[in-house]
């Protein structure tokens, strides 16, 4: 994988690179696969292709239309992955969604404290905050402290539910509709969904224009 | 379309599960999460083992244990996740923030202990 943590890039622009041990590892494994006829390289790139068309505005869409869909956000909250195949987006791994909704008195947030795990699927890669000891250790540890940093401060009657991903099942969280956004149409409130507020570490600011007039 | 159920003549007792296959637990059970420490790669966090929660839904389908699988062994290892919620308090020592703040996690049955 290009940009792994361990390979040390080049920043002098001599052309110097050296993978470090786990792009060595990554591309052994893919060359033996390849080699041995398990697969051809072709996949691989298909399924880079696949990874790589998956992006936080497919998550934008499922969120606006929970706001706009009282049923459709009931099936959303009560099977993710079929409420999403509702929208044409097919999980491609053998994984459950579970969509958390934010409401006045509870906060979630989404972590992966073993590794990773992250609804690439509905939100395309993770950050690389999101894969970092610091923020994988500290959203299940002190996640007030955490959200402050982001920006977010969580009242004292709201409770945090840190919903930590470590096997079966992909973690989106529902942000609450912002206020001022009542006449908004549902392409409009999809656009003022952000990745980092399914992930949980914001909160979606009041809005004070609508799109259609000038400020 | 008829559900399964109707397409059963009446006469036929309930389906019966093999073992693993009916979920062992329910949501609102107490559950302490096993405390072992075996070698190698788990998908229970030290941090909860030890302590206790509730089960707070069983997740459908069932799976694979993935830990076995991880060791090449699947076959019959099916059974279910379940969504454990642990007080933020019951895991930290002196947590700061709400006492209704919580972790929520998904746990194989295999971890989980009654009480």
């Amino acid at each position: 994988m290009p940009n792994h943590d361990h390979g040390h890039v080049d920043t002098e622009g001599s052309g110097d690179y050296t993978p470090g041990y786990y792009e060595i590892l990554e591309r052994s494994l893919a060359e033996l696969l390849v080699e041995k006829g398990r697969i051809d390289a072709n996949d691989i790139r298909r399924e880079i292709e696949v990874l790589d068309s998956r992006n936080p505005a497919l998550g934008a869409r499922l969120v606006a239309r929970a706001w706009c869909d009282a049923e459709f956000k009931k099936r959303l909250l009560a099977n993710g992955r079929k409420a999403c195949e509702e929208l044409g987006i097919t999980s491609y791994e053998d994984t459950e969604l579970i969509v958390l909704e934010n409401t006045e008195s509870v906060h979630n947030l989404v972590v992966c404290t073993l590794c990773s795990c992250y609804p690439r699927a509905v939100i395309g890669l993770p950050p690389d905050w999101y894969k970092l000891k610091p923020y994988r250790a500290r959203a299940v540890k002190e996640p007030r402290t955490l959200l402050k940093e982001f920006g977010t401060f969580i009242p004292d009657d709201m409770a945090i539910h840190v919903s930590d991903a470590t096997a079966q099942v992909r973690y989106l969280v529902l942000p609450q509709r912002p206020i001022g956004t009542e006449d908004f149409t549902e392409e409009e409130l999809a656009k003022l969904v952000t990745r980092d507020s399914m992930i949980g570490v914001v909160r979606l600011d009041p809005v004070q224009v609508h799109p259609g007039e000038v400020p | 379309m008829p559900s399964v159920q109707s397409q059963r003549p009446p006469m036929l007792p309930a389906p019966r599960w093999a073992d693993g296959e009916a979920a062992l637990f329910k949501a609102g059970d107490r559950v302490r999460i096993a405390e072992r420490f075996p070698i190698g790669h788990y998908r229970v966090p030290r941090y909860i083992r030890g302590k206790s929660g509730m089960v707070e839904a069983v997740i459908e389908p069932r799976a694979v244990n993935n830990e076995e699988e991880g060791f090449g062994r699947n076959a019959g290892s099916k059974r279910h996740y379940y969504r454990v919620a642990l007080p933020m308090a019951e895991l930290w020592q002196g947590y700061a923030g709400s006492a209704r703040d919580q972790l929520k996690i998904e746990v194989f049955e295999t971890w989980l202990i009654r009480g």
